[in-house]
């Protein structure tokens, strides 16, 4: 038995899986919605709450983050592989925080009321103007396909070492528990 | 595995042969491409030719052009304000706070259809409404209705192929008759409702218009009990025929002229009539008039009393989204809405970011 964690604390890993299945959703959800006639309005109405929702879990997730103890890299990431894995962690933060604040600010300034559920919804970010709404929804479609990047990075990433390198990086962000060895 | 494998090396997997290297790498690229491959698909990249909100502002802009900082149809228009007193009849059908007794600022536009903001008017020209009902807690209502009596198209596709067949040859000015035969051939529902439509005169100007919502949406009362409606804003402002000595005016905005100069000598009023639907009446399909007989309930009085010319912040750079709706109202299954949501929130994000070009009714046109 070490002392060193080898997995991320339980809060942490909850946290990661459950934001990993909002975002990717929210991601498909995007996508879908800006192409569909049909399914539009039922896409749009839970895109809203789910990304606010993202928003708040995000602000949690970063502050559970500064008070839990994180487990070594593994030995096999050398001092570079570190940096990127940790800057692409915070790219990754980033843009969970920016992306939905980004969505709440364009709707605020496109003057629609930012309904979240029945008649609850939030208050507008922003005054009112067409032309920063125009470039808000620019940059909610930019930095969609930016977190869309990230993810596949990420996902590659960990496939690599789980797959080819095998040296057990999985295993500190593992859905379920790892016996430490 | 060495048999002197130590404590160190005992964690370390044995190495990879090269084949099984490769082999997982495919296998990873394969999962990746799996999953762009499920995005793409769910952006409609695999669809090329599906009706898309993008697809159908291309067709309003390669039927129109592209008029800088204007909606994509009902591009020609003016901005209204006022209020709406409701009398608490609808809290019966409704929840919604709009309701209840009392009395609710309202900005709105009156439009003409189609996608020229320079249009001259025309009697047949489709005459539009769009109103927001601002409530006392933030919700809004929001609405936009024309002066027909029922909808010509009961699809998004068949609004789209009607719009594409309706393009002015080049060379003629006029739609190509074979397009439309074609067209009309294959939508007996818009044959219908031009017939109805036909056979509604229409009114001299704004002020005398009914707008009617068209759509069917589900009222849910306090009770929850859902209710279908369609709605209409009925004039105060008596009927009176179209004159064809108006569109013998050189002036090519007389129906906004008119309007602002009726709009200046008293506030111009409607009232709110909610249609309510039987078990059976379609509200699916805005073809179809639900029966004459159905029960009409007066919510209250739209008054209407300062006209601006389109700018910055007033009613142009306002979506009348239909679907933005209080608590109490809701969509039905027309599949109308969720497109004309779709569509106007393509054609609003498209307009928002351009510069915005003068609009026809000017500040001294809306002088007294």
């Amino acid at each position: 038995m070490t002392t060193d964690p080898q997995q991320f604390p339980v809060s942490m890993r909850f946290l990661h899986w459950l934001m990993a299945a909002m975002v990717l959703t929210m991601l498909g959800i995007g996508v879908a919605m800006v192409a569909s006639l049909a399914d539009y309005h039922r896409l749009v109405s839970i895109h809203r709450p789910v990304g606010i929702l993202i928003l708040i879990l995000v602000v949690i997730r970063f502050v559970n983050r500064r008070f839990s103890t994180l487990p070594p890299f593994p030995a096999t990431m050398s001092s570079q592989e570190r940096f990127i894995a940790h800057a692409s962690e915070m790219l990754l933060y980033t843009l969970l925080f920016v992306q939905p604040l980004v969505g709440w600010g364009m709707l605020s300034a496109a003057r629609y009321p930012i309904v979240l559920y029945g008649p609850l919804h939030l208050f507008p970010i922003l005054p009112h103007s067409v032309m920063l709404y125009a470039a808000l929804r620019k940059a909610h479609t930019v930095l969609a396909y930016l977190l869309f990047l990230a993810f596949i990075a990420h996902f590659g990433a960990v496939l690599f070492h789980t797959l080819i390198l095998r040296d057990r990086l999985f295993s500190r962000m593992a859905p379920y528990r790892v016996p430490a060895r | 595995m060495p048999s002197d494998a130590t404590p160190s090396t005992e964690n370390q997997p044995a190495p990879l042969s090269v084949s099984s290297t490769l082999a997982r790498l495919a296998g990873i690229g394969v999962v990746i491409l799996w999953v762009v491959g499920g995005f793409l698909y769910l952006g409609g990249w695999f669809n090329p030719h599906e009706l898309t909100p993008a697809r159908f502002v291309n067709g309003f802009e390669k039927v129109y052009g592209i008029h800088s900082g204007f909606r994509r149809n009902h591009a020609k228009g003016v901005c209204v304000r006022g209020f709406f007193d409701s009398n608490g009849q609808g809290t019966r059908l409704s929840k919604a706070a709009l309701f209840r007794t009392g009395r609710v600022p309202v900005i709105g536009r009156f439009s003409l259809g189609g996608g020229n903001p320079y249009v001259g008017d025309t009697p047949d020209a489709i005459r539009g409404l769009g109103l927001l009902f601002r409530l006392r807690d933030g919700e809004e209502w929001r609405t936009a209705m024309i002066n027909r009596p029922v909808f010509p198209f009961n699809t998004p596709q068949a609004f789209y192929d009607n719009l594409i067949a309706s393009q002015p040859d080049p060379n003629t000015h006029k739609p190509d008759p074979e397009k439309m035969a074609a067209f009309v051939a294959s939508h007996p529902e818009f044959v219908r409702a031009a017939k109805i439509i036909q056979s509604h005169q229409v009114s001299s100007g704004f002020d005398n218009s009914t707008f009617n919502g068209l759509n069917a949406f589900r009222f849910i009362n306090a009770a929850d009990v859902s209710t279908p409606v369609r709605w209409s804003m009925v004039p105060v402002d008596a009927f009176k025929p179209e004159d064809t000595a108006q569109s013998a005016n050189p002036d090519k905005n007389y129906l906004f002229d008119d309007f602002i100069a009726r709009i200046h000598s008293a506030p111009v009023q409607w009232r709110l009539i909610l249609t309510v639907g039987q078990p059976g009446d379609p509200t699916d399909d805005a073809t179809i008039p639900w029966p004459e007989d159905r029960e009409h309930v007066d919510a209250g009085t739209l008054t209407l009393d300062e006209v601006e010319s389109e700018a910055p912040g007033n009613c142009r750079d306002i979506n009348f989204d239909p679907l933005v709706l209080p608590v109490g109202i809701a969509p039905s299954d027309d599949p109308l809405l969720s497109a004309r949501s779709a569509v106007y929130s393509q054609s609003f994000t498209r307009r928002a970011g351009e510069k915005k070009e003068p609009s026809a009714i000017t500040p001294s046109d809306v002088r007294k």
